[in-house]
């Protein structure tokens, strides 16, 4: 109604409240239920311009895909010419590949079937700011994985073998917590439930952490670094696990607000830890 | 250079109740007086000292070696400023003095300290001598603040000499980075190249480069932003309660 006087605001970039001071009404939100007399004073604020989640999601996972395999490919312009189009001498590299379009691939198809989103938006710069993050650390990463005078892992074949266990597991334990989270939803619904273990063991879990999902995240990250043994995907590592941390603290504080029965022994991102 | 930050505090997010930081309590104020002065008076050491060099020597040339050691002792103690903001002891982001001090810090050990072959530029006592003056005016500015009792004096120097000290201070920090560029290549001063265990690669000189480019960006943002504090501040002849 809002949108048709004012064509700009489309609404999903419409915040309205009733107090300027207060937090937004919810889509769901009726007039009839909302604390107002006769009469009634809303608040707008234009939250700026909008892009839906899954457009976010779609772009910044399709990034990290198609660059590395430019890597990969060894695409001209990238290293000296006589390597081009050359394929490393080293396995690890061709499973450090495919272990990583895997996780990507894995991302894409969960954004577009899996994850039930809260919100349809957000703002768009965002885009810029997360693409270039995944987009960059992508390419940072799999120039040295790629190069023609990559050094493969110090213990060889045991050290690797232990990095695909550890990723391996991490990714199934990754998609179990968020086929779990997808279930506490109804599709279609933005309800906010308490996530608890169910028969798949790689949820039991939730007894010890709120966010599983960045927990296995990391592990998965940490099986990559140990695969390829390369500083700059250890730095990747670093830096996704303080971001996810600071998300995980959000969660988990938001939990504890939330629900009166929250499980006190859980931790938003490491058991006991953190 | 000076952080000017305003209502950057903690109390913003709103997911905490009513808890205001009304400012560093007593111990943290006589700590932090303490700290501003001792900072003060090593700059004036500082200050004393490329005087008295310049005097004793009769040229600009290399004063940098008069005023080495104190320079490195505390342009590297205002690291803990960094600690300040981020215990809440002074108002301010952390991430802006962090990035601020850094700076510093970088210019005088990783390229000043590291090359020697730059330190006999004249380039080195044109960004010493804009940090010199600089620091002595926003530490005493500081202490004052901190005692209730700023003299105008030292508010409107703290937001004048900027006018000219920022750029010439940048201007010998950017000629410092250039002229250290062709030993950093002929060196490979904390470069590292393929192949290596860890699958890593550092080229300083480059580094060095990208460095010298974020100036462009950085500069300006930096320098209007004092420039429109100083509208603010200096722009009534009434008195301000203590702006940072």
């Amino acid at each position: 109604m809002f949108h048709k006087s004012h064509p700009q605001w489309y609404p999903a970039r419409q915040s309205i409240r009733l107090d300027p001071k207060g937090k937004s009404l919810k889509d769901e939100d009726v007039l009839q239920h909302l604390p107002v007399g006769t009469t009634a004073t809303f608040y707008f604020r234009d939250l700026g311009a909008q892009i839906s989640w899954v457009t976010v999601f779609l772009t910044e996972y399709t990034g990290p895909l198609v660059i590395y395999l430019l890597f990969y490919f060894r695409v001209p312009f990238i290293y000296a010419p006589k390597y081009d189009f050359t394929t490393s001498k080293h396995w690890v590299v061709h499973l450090a590949c495919m272990c990583h379009s895997f996780h990507y691939v894995k991302r894409l198809l969960e954004t577009l079937f899996v994850h039930r989103f809260s919100h349809g938006t957000m703002p768009l710069r965002n885009i810029f700011k997360n693409c270039t993050y995944y987009w960059g650390f992508a390419a940072w990463m799999a120039y040295y994985i790629n190069h023609p005078l990559y050094t493969p892992p110090t213990y060889g074949e045991q050290q690797i073998r232990l990095a695909l266990i550890i990723f391996l597991f991490c990714q199934i334990g990754n998609f179990s917590i968020h086929i779990a989270l997808r279930n506490l939803r109804p599709p279609g619904s933005k309800t906010r439930k308490i996530p608890y273990p169910t028969k798949n063991p790689f949820t039991w879990i939730f007894l010890l952490v709120s966010c599983p999902n960045y927990t296995y995240e990391l592990g998965s990250w940490l099986g990559f670094t140990l695969m390829t043994q390369c500083l700059p995907v250890a730095f990747f590592t670093l830096v996704g696990f303080m971001q996810m941390t600071v998300w995980a603290k959000g969660k988990h504080r938001s939990y504890l607000k939330e629900f009166r029965d929250y499980p006190p022994l859980r931790s938003p991102i490491l058991p006991f830890i953190l | 250079m000076s952080a000017a930050a305003q209502g950057t505090s903690k109390a913003a997010h709103g997911d905490v109740g009513p808890k205001k930081k009304k400012g560093p309590g007593a111990l943290a104020t006589a700590y932090l007086v303490i700290y501003n002065v001792v900072m003060t008076a090593g700059w004036l050491v500082i200050a004393v000292g490329l005087v008295r060099a310049y005097l004793a020597r009769g040229s600009y040339h290399g004063l940098y070696y008069s005023i080495e050691k104190p320079l490195k002792f505390f342009q590297t103690g205002a690291l803990l400023e960094i600690l300040h903001c981020a215990v809440g002891i002074v108002p301010s982001s952390v991430v802006l003095t962090g990035f601020q001090v850094m700076s510093r810090v970088f210019l005088t050990w990783a390229v000043t300290h590291s090359i020697r072959e730059v330190q006999s530029e004249d380039s080195v006592l044109l960004f010493v001598t804009a940090w010199t003056v600089t620091e002595i005016i926003r530490y005493s500015f500081y202490t004052f603040s901190l005692l209730n009792h700023l003299p105008y004096l030292i508010k409107w120097a703290r937001y004048t000499f900027f006018i000219v000290l920022y750029p010439m201070g940048v201007s010998g920090e950017l000629l410092t980075i250039y002229a250290a560029l062709p030993y950093v290549q002929k060196t490979g001063l904390y470069s590292v190249t393929l192949p290596n265990k860890y699958n890593f690669s550092f080229d300083y000189y480059s580094f060095l480069i990208l460095v010298m480019i974020s100036y462009i960006p950085l500069f300006p943002q930096l320098y209007f932003h004092m420039i429109r504090q100083r509208k603010k501040v200096l722009g009534h002849t009434e008195d301000y309660s203590k702006v940072e």
